[in-house]
């Protein structure tokens, strides 16, 4: 298994298929009574933010807590030593020098997890980075797919909304490619960069012109800093022309499936009656992100050898 | 004065066409001999297998003083000079104080002639404070000691259009150059590398090379309207390298420079997030890079100036979005022309020396740079040797700063002695300062 996971570009089919496989089988042990396992006992995972964050820190907590590790979060708020002005590069270097094995960060700035890893020994797991990936989301997504189709190959997913601006995008693009899944990228010109053709993906503006076609519908978060930038008029044009409403829901195939990768904007993006429908695996997404992350921390923090020397 | 005797160089001259063995002597600040009889000398070095070359001329240095003498001084920024084989650079105002009033620009030519390595020649701002709102002391800076040609807001653009129209008419009371650094402030705002292909996969923020072009554009139709001499700073498009060449085609009196990373590098060297290189303008595509060299080769670009920016390493060892733009690049100009120009074929070297020393020399009216090498000519020479292959080490380095994305490369020719005025600045590459003090 890699080294750290700082973009879907570091792993293969292969590789995905793997993260996918074991984290179905670790889903099943922890659907048991007792949901702890100890094959990272004595291994310490900090969890470093530099973003605030709810789902993604709290998932990669009981992730490596499940496994039985040693869990540290570091937030980089006002209580911090980073508002006494430690930099990123010292930090890393205290957190090494107290033992941790495994550093997850969550940056603002695009890279971050790249030069981390570049300073510390301990694998580096990147939950986001800047407008540049966020590779476990990538994974829950394909998993909670998986869970619906069984092969990803083949599959129409349409990706809705600000892909500019989007880690989620990135990673999610990279990742159904490389499974051979059709990926289409949806929105304002503001917002889809020309260049994301070469990422494989085919590029549309309108969403009625595609809603009809495609297995699955991903909803972005509208972030509303965006409207001061003039990417897009308001956001109710916004949500007249990219917002997944009932009406338009209800043109598509009948087990096509919406995502979205929260936190929502209900009445934007996506409306409420939509993300409570019966074709919203939004819930499953985020129960699904638990085992995928317990799965990278096994393979990545040598579970995996463990219990093969074990048996 | 320590008179010299270099015995079987190789002189490379545009100036006078030269281009043959020849021993050079060097009496009291001037060259006393090329070739022919030369007297005896107190000091004679060997220079067969080295070329001899007029002393380099960097229109384009940041020297950090005054304001930020733990990344450079004067005084350090000489030295990173002399070793690299410059006699002239030219002092971007981007300092603090701003370099916008005579006394800024007279201390930081004091300074220099204090430091006594080369010739530091001191660029005005164009606008107080670097706001582009208010004429800097144009005048008195021109009148000064520092006798100041080249004005620039450097770091920055001059966003406002009326504000460039009449600064470059009030320049030209006193012949003063009015020099770019092209860049649409709302297109490039908050960009951290060329916009494209890599940027868009590295979720970086771009800088379109539209950033730069237009106010490329903007400035040669001023400087057509206005009459005044332009130079574009540190062009880094295939569509600038174009916006100049149809400019002078019109007869336009613009002038550009190009820099050694530009030339060397592009854009995919920040696949790695190494914020040594991130810089302004971003280093841009392989055809970017192929058009500032064949903008070399065929005279666009007239001269290679260095934009040598030094950073303190706690200020680039961070998140690259929060590290400032820029590198160092006297002591490895001289290496990248030779190794990235002249080896492949783009530049004969007569070409490099032109753009490296003549060029810079003629656009910033320097007496006594830029060569001739001839007798009665001032001693300002390099001497290097076309052969040496060394590792760039940002330690061993003159600089203060660390920041270049060289750092572990191998380049070929290296910089073995410098002479400013007669005196050897640099001797087997190592700057000689105690001579002056």
């Amino acid at each position: 298994m890699i080294e750290h996971l700082l973009s879907m570009d570091q792993l293969s089919r292969e590789d995905i298929t793997e993260i996918l496989d074991t984290a179905e089988s670790l889903r099943q042990m922890t659907d048991r009574p007792i949901k702890k396992l100890p094959t990272l006992r004595g291994r310490t995972v900090c969890n470093l933010f530099y973003e605030a964050s709810t789902r993604t820190r709290i998932s990669f907590e009981l992730a490596a807590k499940r496994l039985s590790a040693d869990v540290i979060n570091f937030s980089a708020d006002s209580k911090s030593s980073v508002s006494k002005g430690e930099s990123l590069k010292d930090t890393a270097w205290t957190l090494e020098a107290m033992g941790v094995d495994a550093i997850v960060v969550r940056h603002g700035s695009s890279g971050a997890p790249h030069q981390l890893a570049g300073w510390v020994k301990a694998k580096v797991i990147n939950a986001g980075d800047g407008a540049h990936e966020h590779p476990t989301q990538a994974l829950l997504d394909l998993f909670s797919i998986r869970e619906h189709f069984k092969d990803l190959s083949g599959l129409k997913v349409a990706i809705v909304g600000d892909i500019l601006h989007s880690r989620v995008a990135r990673s999610n693009v990279k990742g159904l490619v490389t499974m051979g899944a059709d990926v289409i990228l949806v929105g304002p010109p503001t917002l889809i960069p020309k260049q994301a053709e070469g990422w494989g993906a085919k590029l549309v503006y309108d969403l009625d012109s595609v809603i009809e076609d495609v297995d699955v519908c991903y909803l972005l978060r509208v972030q509303r800093e965006r409207l001061s930038e003039q990417l897009f008029p308001s956001l109710r044009e916004y949500s007249a022309m990219w917002g997944l409403d009932k009406r338009r829901m209800d043109r598509m195939k009948d087990d096509a499936l919406v995502m979205h990768p929260g936190p929502m904007n209900r009445g934007v993006e996506i409306a409420a009656d939509v993300s409570e429908s019966s074709r919203s695996i939004i819930l499953d997404q985020v129960s699904n992100g638990l085992a995928v992350r317990m799965s990278l921390l096994y393979l990545m923090l040598g579970g995996r050898d463990e219990i093969e020397e074990a048996s | 004065m320590t008179s010299y005797l270099l015995t079987g160089g190789r002189v490379v001259d545009p100036v006078s066409g030269t281009d043959a063995v020849a021993d050079v002597s060097i009496a009291d600040g001037k060259i006393s001999s090329v070739g022919g009889k030369s007297g005896a000398a107190d000091d004679t070095i060997d220079c067969a297998g080295l070329v001899i070359i007029p002393g380099l001329v960097d229109m384009h240095t940041h020297l950090r003083e005054p304001g930020r003498e733990d990344e450079e001084t004067i005084a350090s920024g000489s030295a990173a000079a002399a070793a690299g084989g410059f006699t002239a650079i030219c002092a971007m105002p981007n300092t603090d104080p701003v370099a916008d009033s005579a006394s800024v620009v007279e201390m930081v030519w004091a300074a220099g002639r204090e430091a006594g390595l080369v010739e530091v020649v001191p660029a005005g701002a164009l606008s107080k404070g670097l706001e582009g709102k208010e004429m800097s002391d144009i005048g008195e800076m021109a009148r000064s000691m520092a006798t100041v040609k080249l004005f620039t807001d450097d770091g920055k653009g001059v966003q406002d259009a009326l504000f460039v129209r009449r600064t470059m008419e009030y320049l030209m009371a006193f012949d003063g150059i009015y020099a770019e650094h092209c860049e649409d402030a709302a297109l490039a705002e908050g960009g951290q590398m060329h916009e494209g292909d890599r940027s868009m996969s590295l979720g970086l923020r771009g800088i379109p090379a539209e950033a730069e072009e237009l106010m490329a554009a903007r400035d040669i139709a001023l400087a057509r309207l206005t009459g005044c001499r332009l130079h574009l700073l540190h062009i880094s498009t295939a569509g600038t390298v174009e916006l100049v060449r149809r400019a002078k085609a019109d007869g336009i009196a613009v002038t550009a420079e190009a820099t050694p990373h530009h030339f060397s590098l592009t854009d995919a060297v920040l696949e790695t997030y190494d914020p040594n290189a991130k810089v302004n303008p971003p280093l841009r595509t392989e055809t970017d890079r192929q058009a500032i060299i064949k903008g070399l080769a065929d005279g666009t670009i007239d001269s290679i100036a260095t934009d040598h920016a030094p950073h303190a390493d706690h200020e680039k060892d961070q998140e690259i979005s929060y590290a400032p733009p820029g590198l160092i690049g006297l002591e490895t100009a001289l290496a990248l022309t030779l190794t990235n120009l002249v080896e492949p074929g783009h530049l004969t070297l007569a070409q490099a020396v032109e753009r490296l020393s003549v060029a810079p020399a003629r656009i910033l009216g320097l007496d006594g740079q830029g060569g001739p090498i001839e007798a009665g000519a001032a001693a300002n020479l390099c001497v290097f040797d076309p052969e040496a292959a060394w590792t760039v080490d940002p330690n061993a380095l003159e600089s203060k700063s660390n920041n270049t994305p060289f750092a572990g490369q191998t380049l070929k020719g290296k910089v073995v002695h410098t002479f400013f005025r007669g005196r050897r600045t640099a001797a087997a590459g190592i700057v000689q300062s105690e001579v002056f003090v």
